[in-house]
């Protein structure tokens, strides 16, 4: 068994307005190539527990390990190259940067990474575009084009690096069914053909049912 | 690593798409840097003008023999009376002359100091003009008028003849401008002075000197040093005056100590003379600093102002970046290359609007009777001005850029993709 991302005892406080414990002993694993869902009521910590897993809060007790590396820990700076390499983030709003090009956007990340010439990334950048159905919108500004299609954007963004693993938060939650759909069979497929894995918080039922796994939250607390 | 390329892709996207703001901030650093290129350049272009023209009129070093009692009266050398008080009342200057005693061995001792740039000898001798029944009270200075003109800018003054006329002539005269209005003479005519004693002689007129202060104009002259000798009846070795250019002007006040020990005259310096003239060009230079700093203040209020409000509302963007992988440091680093880009380019344009405005300045006209030489206004046109204002606009952008994007490396992408 080959665990992408691993947790153990992960416990979170909010310590202000006043103590909240809001993840309690939070441990579970992600297999590679599993496409694993995360449901349970509003306020229950879903977000919280992604933005701890995504490596942008630190502020928590506990283990979080990445390739069977630990992470927890590591300085600002190889945290962000971590976040960049490894994994990919897709929020539930589109954020992209208004001002840049959709391409210059998915391309971002690479750049920064800066394992490949500038021509390579803009190669790759135009074959996620093209997987993802918006090759045609590559040159216009990202503040210009539809909310399905800057959510389809994201995902590329998050893709250019050839992540460990991809995580969404609510990814589909500002969508209509149909572009819900659409955003589904992409991860789908990006699982089935390309072997990546996916954790993505969700309260849409019939999305969670087709994943491989759901992880059920209450309270802070997964359900078993 | 830093990606400098991708960060200064960033810093120019964000800069070009508010372009309203970047000329707006960039036009404050023009303003500073362009303000305190034209007042340093021309403010010290005066002063310049303003010290030489003092240096120019003054000798380094003025030798002369001051006229004082004694300090020792004769009473004191009686030894019956050297337990007593004595009082003596009314004491009057001992005998003596005016001339320097050992003028011209000092004189060969001056020329042969290898620090020492020239020295010439000056005779002051009163005298009246006459002009018909009218006697004119004034001086005649008897000098070496080409060793004057050569350490000297006497020769910007005399605007009538050359140094040459006088030297060539045995009774000529450089008249005061000032003293050929009164008498309505002009170069060519005959002047009658007189001396104290009463023995009249016929000068000619051989050029016109104005030195524009009108005090100076209405009752001096110029003639040969061997000339005014004859005039009063005295020897060769005659001299009230001598004046001392230095070649390091520095060494005056040393120097004319020495000189006062050594050949028991009275030797100013420069350096005393013109002791007030300094405090002047320090308050001005001042001014001119006040001035600019605050100047290049406001510019950096501006930029911290514009940076502040680009952070922003760029706070998406930079949750964005960070979250795809972009450390504070390198988002930090996004906006300081705004900051430093803002300050360069509104630098090196304020430079240039500093030049172009000291040229205008310079192209002035700008006549006046004591600056013969000077016919438009002085501009100080020194590199090192630049390199300062350059280096100002530099760092003054990267104080201002230093705390709002410090401020952008620090925010906490959770906080900003929450929304709260
Ligand atoms: N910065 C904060 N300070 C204090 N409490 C917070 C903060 N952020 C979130 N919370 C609280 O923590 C709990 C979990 O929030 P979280 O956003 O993780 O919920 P969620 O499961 O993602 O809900 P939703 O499904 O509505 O997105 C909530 O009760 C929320 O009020
Ligand atoms: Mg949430």
């Amino acid at each position: 068994m080959n665990l992408v991302l691993e947790t153990k005892n992960i416990n979170k406080h909010f310590l202000k307005p006043k103590d909240f414990h809001v993840l309690k002993d939070i441990s579970f694993g992600v297999e590679a190539g599993e496409f694993v869902s995360i449901m349970g009521k509003s306020g229950s910590g879903k977000s919280t527990l992604l933005y701890i897993l995504s490596t942008m809060d630190t502020d928590y007790t506990g283990e979080l390990f990445l390739n069977n590396t630990l992470i927890t820990g590591q300085k600002h700076q190889e945290l962000s190259r971590i976040r960049n390499k490894h994994i990919g983030f897709v929020f539930q709003f589109h954020y992209l940067l208004s001002e840049f090009s959709v391409l210059e956007n998915v391309m971002l990340p690479a750049k920064k990474l800066a394992e490949k010439s500038v021509a390579e990334i803009e190669h790759d950048a135009m074959e996620k575009l093209i997987m993802l159905d918006i090759e045609k919108l590559a040159h216009q500004r990202a503040s210009r084009i539809s909310g399905g299609e800057k959510q389809r954007v994201a995902i590329a963004r998050a893709l250019i690096n050839n992540p460990s693993i991809l995580m969404g938060d609510e990814p589909t939650g500002n969508l209509d069914s149909h572009n819900s759909e659409n955003v589904f069979s992409i991860f789908k497929r990006l699982k089935e053909e390309e072997g990546l894995s996916l954790l993505i918080v969700t309260h849409d039922e019939d999305f969670a049912k087709r994943t491989d796994r759901i992880i059920q939250m209450e309270d802070g607390r997964v359900l078993d | 690593m830093i990606n400098w390329k991708v960060i200064l892709n960033i810093a120019k996207t964000h800069l070009l798409t508010k372009m309203k703001s970047t000329v707006t901030a960039s036009l404050g650093v023009t303003f500073g840097i362009g303000a305190y290129i034209t007042l340093v350049s021309f403010m010290t272009g005066l002063n310049e003008m303003l010290d030489s023209l003092i240096l120019n009129q003054t000798p380094h070093i003025h030798i002369y023999n001051e006229i004082e009692p004694s300090e020792k009266q004769p009473i004191a050398l009686y030894q019956e009376f050297e337990d007593a008080f004595n009082v003596v009342s009314s004491i009057k200057p001992k005998q003596s002359q005016k001339k320097i005693h050992n003028g011209l061995p000092i004189l060969n001792y001056l020329k042969n100091d290898k620090n020492v740039y020239g020295a010439t000898p000056q005779l002051r001798a009163q005298i009246f003009y006459l002009s018909g029944s009218i006697e004119l009270g004034g001086n005649l200075l008897g000098v070496d008028i080409m060793e004057e003109a050569r350490i000297s800018n006497i020769g910007d003054y005399i605007i009538q003849g050359t140094p040459e006329d006088l030297k060539n002539s045995e009774n000529g005269i450089l008249l005061g401008a000032g003293l050929a209005k009164k008498m309505s003479l002009k170069e060519g005519d005959r002047v009658q002075i007189s001396t104290i004693r009463g023995d009249v002689f016929p000068l000619k007129i051989v050029g016109i000197y104005q030195s524009g202060i009108a005090e100076i104009d209405n009752i001096q002259s110029y003639a040969n040093l061997k000339t005014v000798q004859r005039i009063l009846g005295e020897a060769k070795n005659y001299v009230t005056d001598i004046n001392v250019k230095l070649n390091d002007i520095e060494a005056a006040t040393a120097m004319a100590k020495g000189l006062e020990k050594q050949f028991q005259v009275k030797a100013t310096s420069i350096n005393e003379a013109n002791a007030q003239f300094e405090t002047g060009s320090n308050i001005r230079n001042l001014i001119t600093y006040a001035v600019s700093i605050t100047l290049l203040i406001v510019a950096g209020f501006g930029i911290y102002n514009i940076l502040n409000m680009l952070i922003y509302e760029k706070m998406k963007d930079i949750a964005i970046l960070k979250a795809t992988g972009f450390s504070g440091t390198d988002v930090q680093l996004i906006f300081m290359s705004q900051a430093m880009i803002i300050g360069t380019v509104g630098g090196i344009l304020g430079l240039a609007v500093g030049f172009v405005l000291s040229k205008l300045i310079d192209n002035v006209a700008f006549e006046t009777e004591a600056l013969p030489t000077i016919t438009t206004y002085p501009i100080n046109y020194n590199v090192w001005y630049y390199i300062i204002g350059i280096s100002f606009a530099l760092i003054s952008t990267f104080v201002a850029g230093w705390l709002p994007s410090n401020k952008a490396k620090r925010i906490d992408p959770v906080r900003i993709i929450r929304g709260t």
